[in-house]
């Protein structure tokens, strides 16, 4: 075991896992974070807890995570290199680990004109791949990035990394990947998946490379609530690909919720089919309180114990 | 070359508004070529600022000498001539460097006129463009020639992140994504596997952050 997080046992037992999101507030209160834990934390296996989410000011991951962690659910921070150096990210790294958190996702982080301080300067003294070496450097090798030895109680961390298969150049968001589990990452959270056709196409690649044999390669979901918001994120979010088909869909349905809903059980259920895919990561931005219904719908409730 | 862009007007005169006599001194380098400092935007500049003071009923005299380099102590010397007890202020026309070499040399109140940018080229006729980012250690054999500390918005070393699509920034439709350039020369030049390479983490104490860097070559030097 290289964390003994509860994601990490599932992944060892061959679960299909589901993790869910939670965006910490944009104020000192932590009880939407406590709320929204009580009311996922039986229908996930852990739960994301964002980095400043676009750029955008919040309750950092790491106290989130706490608050989490006195829910009984299981934290996964965000860690962005956008707005700390090495020596911010490892000293908030070590300081998580001490507060129990047993998994860490590393990101390049939105950029910060993007969020509510375009005028920011931002860091990205390490890159995400770097982060990752970083963190395995950590772990394993019990040295911090500067070479020099932790003199005890290494963090244990399982490392997570992103992917976003909808990203261009296309051909290199496998490289990209294979280069992000070389440096040490133990799982990946893709990007949104919409458009399905092009994700087989990447996860096929994947395969081809046996990387889904390296690492955890968990298929990221986003519950629509309606087409407009389908539309906006095609055109407005970056590396987000949303098929006209689905928008259409949403268009036509009666109820656009539950519509928003059937497509993200229907894409679980294309999902857990597929080789390859360790589980699925549902973000649910601002609407946390649909995840339990979808988990339910999808069959995965009740969520398995640890053995 | 360094690319710089001269202030507005009303703010080079804002920062004078107390200076009845003024030196405004251009830069035959850099801001020459990028048509910022040099002879002909002092000349203009000195005119400018002169009948904005003329309209206020507040008149400006104003003196114009363009040097050649305002970066080396031998042109900086030919100021002292310009710089007589009368002059309030000296206006420099030059690049961030320029404006301090002055400050150094002379005890007068010195302001800038332009907003030193980057270190660029130029695209076409008007249109300047940054291709440097000036960290001290070049990683330019490593990326087909391609700088992704400074033409990539995060300065990834080791790929493009998720928001690059269509060839695009993430930040801008009008940013190329510097890794997708990138990704594109290696494929033509059949070097894809040399991105597959993990770049670490870079020293970047030979950058900015290692304080202000000095180069010294002691076979020019003059004992």
């Amino acid at each position: 075991m290289k964390s003994g997080s509860r994601l990490e046992k599932l992944f060892e037992q061959g679960e299909f896992v589901v993790s869910g999101e939670i965006g910490p507030p944009k104020h000192s209160n932590p009880a939407i974070i406590k709320e929204h834990a009580k009311m996922l934390k039986e229908y996930v296996d852990a739960a994301n807890l964002t980095d400043n989410q676009t750029a955008i000011v919040r309750i950092s991951s790491i106290a989130s995570a706490v608050h989490v962690l006195g829910e009984e659910l299981e934290p996964i921070i965000q860690m962005t290199v956008r707005d700390r150096n090495r020596i911010g990210i490892q000293s908030d790294l070590l300081g998580a680990a001490s507060l129990g958190v047993k998994n860490v996702l590393c990101l390049s982080g939105d950029h910060q004109s993007f969020g509510n301080h375009p005028t920011s300067k931002n860091v990205h003294d390490l890159d995400s791949i770097q982060l990752v070496a970083a963190l395995k450097q950590m772990r394993d090798d019990k040295q911090f990035v500067c070479g020099e030895e932790m003199k005890e109680s290494e963090p244990q961390f399982l490392i997570g990394a992103v992917a976003n298969p909808f990203g261009d150049p296309f051909e290199y968001r496998v490289m990209r990947l294979e280069k992000k589990i070389n440096a040490g990452a133990d799982f990946i959270q893709t990007q949104c998946i919409f458009d399905m056709e092009r994700f087989e196409r990447w996860m096929d690649m994947v395969r081809e490379r046996g990387l889904h044999k390296k690492a955890k390669i968990v298929a990221g979901l986003m519950p629509l609530k309606s087409h407009k918001a389908a539309r906006y994120m095609n055109k407005n979010v970056s590396g987000m690909i949303v098929p006209d088909s689905i928008i259409e869909r949403m268009e036509k349905a009666e109820d656009p919720k539950a519509e928003g809903v059937q497509i993200c059980v229907e894409q679980i259920q294309h999902l857990q089919k597929m080789e390859g895919i360790a589980g699925v990561h549902i973000m649910a931005v601002a609407w946390e309180e649909i995840i339990p219904t979808i988990v339910e719908k999808a069959g995965l409730y009740p969520r398995p114990k640890v053995s | 070359m360094i690319v710089a862009q001269g202030k507005s007007i009303a703010e080079v005169a804002k920062l004078i508004e107390d200076a009845n006599k003024v030196l405004v001194v251009g830069c035959g380098g850099c801001v020459t070529v990028c048509l910022a400092g040099g002879e002909k935007e002092v000349g203009v500049l000195a005119s400018a600022l002169r009948m904005l003071r003329q309209k206020e009923n507040k008149p400006l005299e104003t003196v114009e000498v363009t040097l050649s380099r305002q970066c080396d102590p031998e042109y900086m010397d030919m100021l002292e001539k310009y710089i007589t007890d009368d002059i309030d202020c000296v206006v420099s026309m030059a690049c961030g460097v320029g404006v301090q070499f002055i400050a150094e040399r002379f005890d007068k109140w010195v302001v800038p006129a332009l907003n030193t940018k980057f270190a660029g080229g130029a695209m076409e006729h008007g249109v300047w463009g940054e291709r440097c980012g000036l960290c001290g250690e070049c990683v330019l054999h490593k990326t087909g020639g391609i700088c992704p500390i400074i033409r990539c918005s995060k300065s990834i070393l080791n790929g493009p992140c998720g928001g690059s699509q269509d060839g695009k920034c993430e930040i801008n439709q009008d940013v190329e994504c510097a890794w997708q350039l990138i990704y594109d020369r290696m494929k033509k030049l059949g070097q894809l596997d040399k991105l597959m390479e993990i770049e670490p983490a870079k020293d970047w104490s030979k950058s900015r952050d290692g304080g202000p860097r000095k180069v010294v070559r002691e076979d020019v030097m003059i004992p």
